[in-house]
């Protein structure tokens, strides 16, 4: 797991060592040790400005609809090919908001941090999440930090709840999928889940698959834009866990409208297909972390589908299917060999199969 | 990937269906013995590309569907102790027992751990001693070499804290048992390729001799599953029983040589319940006497514990083909994956659970 361990060379600890180069008890205890865990370690990592001590953030509306959401992060391993639960946890929230249609105004960060953390993994953490926050173009505004005993928690758990403006005039939403919709999704899928597999259990696929971990919001504003009027875009997800089936699944349930997928259509890499057939696991029920699923009126789509293309985090972007009159609430896909099946979301997590 | 999208090909695909179309002069009844084959017939939908000219009969291969329910309710049972870390492949976790699964029995405590190895499993009792490390070795021929291999190299290591609960089953006697039923309805046999990439195929030639019955042994992938239903059509329309190899990739006559010495040293052949089918007499392996020590059902005292599956699942003559999963009056009632009435709505690749999964819309507009 080299990849993605904090680089002590590439990170140095502003925080005064005192006694310690480990989270104790006593940094969640709301004295000196936590504020100096706060103002030397978490506000240089977030890019923050000091500011004066307040017990909220206070934020500008404008003007718009409001978007909100939070997310909590329990990932094991902390780091990952391409990433950590740092900017996961950025992304992620990020992304809950741009599926609104919504542009980060800003983010919260509540840490539960297990007694015996070592300070370097919780900077290197920190500052993956500021960098992520850069690149959405959004602030971590407040936090709160929690100390629990060892055992408690599993190194670090990150809650992250964002607050978010919705442009005028713009309405997004899983209701709003219509029969006759194109469905796009972002790229290619499955890389996060499998990234996260080949550490979590050890096993070597031959070739490094990284995480595809990145902020949407301004990959949505694009889209936005490039429909050139109002409600084009009917509904967005991100294909996190559960990846493009509970997605599409989610979607065509909330909208009362059938989805055809068409398999073939489907950017499925090399490295995924492979470490999914070896697993026995369904890349499309694969975790994303870095994808948008849209639904989008059909006389707009390749215009949508042009602007995707033409910015890095939408480079593979493809229309995979449709929605439909037919089977509402059901998610059809149709192979390359004319055949048809339903899928649907897993009970729980999908099991790797004996044989 | 080649070794992947060559198998996937629907020119190719569609040429092989066209063949098995012309030849066809009537609907042949085939078994897939294999589970695995079952999940990707349904998954690609190669039951409707020859729908008219093949009716698939899912066969007995699944190890999660056909493992007795004794065994799993003594999997449960020592999985619950306290001195225990139980690992088990995935699938195996969802598998009701008697009165829970292996979830539950995790979520009230107990150290229940997914390997993708069984040499994880020796791995996790070389790094905890002060535990006993138990592996659920289920499957047929094919995991079975890797089980044996785990016991060598626990042996080797000197590891006194690892057994494994063994209830390994073979094809050739469920095959047997099959065709010996006065129910039989099987015309042709899509033999496991992985099982004979161990075994080779000479066991299969006595069956193809004794019942006079076409068996093509072909591999998982749709060129494959279509190449073999090719010739086993083939076989059929010329009146014809053989056996051929069309997975010469991963087959060969005699089979992995050295596997198989790893399987004589380690296990012996036993009767085996098969859940939903009943009692075959050898049709399974078990730890040889000389391996006494890694048994964990002896280790744990539970070989005796002997209970009742559910009436309502008819499980077993969806195994033994009488029945299509959607024919059972609890299908999609009473028994769905959330709340499986038997193993082969739990298991990915159980019958039941393909067509729950795949099939629904047919059921639908059916109704």
């Amino acid at each position: 797991m080299s990849e993605g361990l904090p680089n002590p060379a590439e990170w140095v600890c502003p925080l005064p060592l005192r006694e310690t180069k480990r989270i104790v008890l006593g940094h969640g205890g709301g004295g000196i040790l936590s504020e100096e865990l706060i103002e030397n370690l978490f506000l240089p990592a977030f890019g923050t400005a000091g500011g004066p001590s307040r017990d909220s953030a206070v934020l500008e509306n404008p003007g718009g609809r409001i978007a909100l959401t939070t997310d909590s992060y329990v990932v094991n391993p902390l780091f990952f090919p391409g990433g950590t639960i740092g900017d996961l946890a950025v992304n992620g929230t990020v992304n809950d908001l741009a599926c609104s249609g919504a542009q980060p105004l800003g983010l919260t960060a509540g840490f539960i941090l297990e007694e015996g953390l070592e300070l370097e993994v919780l900077g290197a953490i920190a500052h993956a999440m500021g960098r992520a926050a850069a690149e959405a173009g959004v602030g971590i505004v407040t936090g709160d930090t929690k100390v629990v005993g060892r055992g408690g928690a599993d190194g670090l758990f990150i809650n992250t709840a964002g607050m978010g403006v919705i442009p005028e005039g713009v309405r997004i939403g899983p209701e709003l999928a219509r029969p006759g919709d194109h469905v796009i999704v972002s790229g290619n899928i499955g890389e996060h889940g499998v990234a996260i597999m080949s550490v979590r259990e050890g096993i070597d696929f031959g070739t490094t698959v990284t995480t595809d971990s990145a902020p949407l919001n301004l990959l949505v504003a694009a889209m936005l834009a490039a429909a050139g009027e109002p409600n084009v875009v009917h509904a967005l997800r991100d294909p996190t866990r559960g990846g493009l089936i509970a997605a599409t699944v989610e979607i065509a349930r909330t909208a009362g409208v059938g989805v055809e997928l068409d398999e073939a259509a489907i950017p499925i890499p090399e490295t995924v297909a492979s470490a999914c057939g070896f697993l026995g696991l369904d890349p499309m029920q694969v975790a994303n972390e870095g994808k948008m699923v849209a639904f989008v009126d059909p006389a707009h789509s390749e215009a949508v589908l042009a602007a995707m293309r033409s910015r890095p985090d939408g480079a593979d972007a493809a229309i995979i299917g449709r929605a439909v009159d037919e089977h509402p609430g059901m998610v059809v896909v149709r192979t390359p060999f004319g055949t048809t099946r339903v899928v649907e979301r897993e009970l729980g997590e999908q099991l790797p199969r004996i044989c | 990937m080649k070794y992947l999208d060559e198998f996937r090909d629907p020119a190719a695909a569609k040429a092989l269906v066209d063949s098995i179309r012309r030849s066809a002069t009537r609907t042949w009844t085939i078994m897939e013995v294999c589970g695995g084959q079952t999940h990707s017939i349904i998954r690609n939908g190669i039951d409707q590309l020859l729908d008219g000219a093949v009716e698939f009969i899912h066969g007995p291969g699944c190890p999660v569907c056909v493992t007795p329910l004794e065994m799993i309710d003594q999997a449960l049972e020592i999985a619950a102790r306290d001195d225990v870390i139980f690992c088990s492949f995935g699938d195996m976790l969802r598998v009701p027992g008697s009165t829970r699964d292996l979830f539950s029995v995790r979520a009230r405590g107990g150290d229940v751990r997914v390997v993708y190895s069984p040499l994880d499993a020796t791995r996790i009792a070389a790094d905890n001693p002060d535990k006993q490390v138990v592996f659920f070795g289920v499957g047929f021929e094919t995991t079975a070499p890797a089980n044996a291999m785990s016991v060598l190299h626990a042996q080797r290591l000197g590891l006194t804290n690892f057994s494994m609960l063994v209830s390994h089953v073979l094809v050739p006697p469920a095959m047997t048992a099959i065709l010996s039923s006065p129910t039989n309805r099987v015309q042709g046999f899509l033999a496991a390729g992985h099982v004979c990439s161990v075994m080779g195929t000479s066991e299969y030639q006595p069956l193809v001799d004794r019942f006079g019955v076409p068996i093509v042994v072909t591999g998982f992938e749709p060129l494959d599953l279509l190449e073999g239903v090719r010739q086993v059509v083939g076989l059929l329309e010329s009146g014809r029983a053989e056996l051929r190899n069309a997975y010469p990739r991963a087959v060969c006559d005699t089979g992995n040589v050295v596997a198989q010495q790893a399987l004589g040293e380690v296990f012996v052949v036993t009767d085996r319940q098969w859940r939903g089918i009943g009692m075959i007499p050898r049709s399974g392996w078990t730890l040889s006497p000389r391996y006494a020590e890694f048994d964990a059902a002896l280790k744990f005292g539970v070989g005796n514990l002997r209970v009742q599956e559910s009436e309502q699942c008819h499980a077993g003559e969806v195994l033994q083909g009488l029945i299509k999963p959607n024919q059972c009056p609890a299908f999609g009632t009473s028994c769905t994956p959330r709340t499986p009435l038997g193993a082969t709505m739990v298991s990915s690749e159980g019958a039941c659970a393909a067509y729950y999964q795949f099939r629904r819309l047919e059921s639908a507009s059916r109704v």
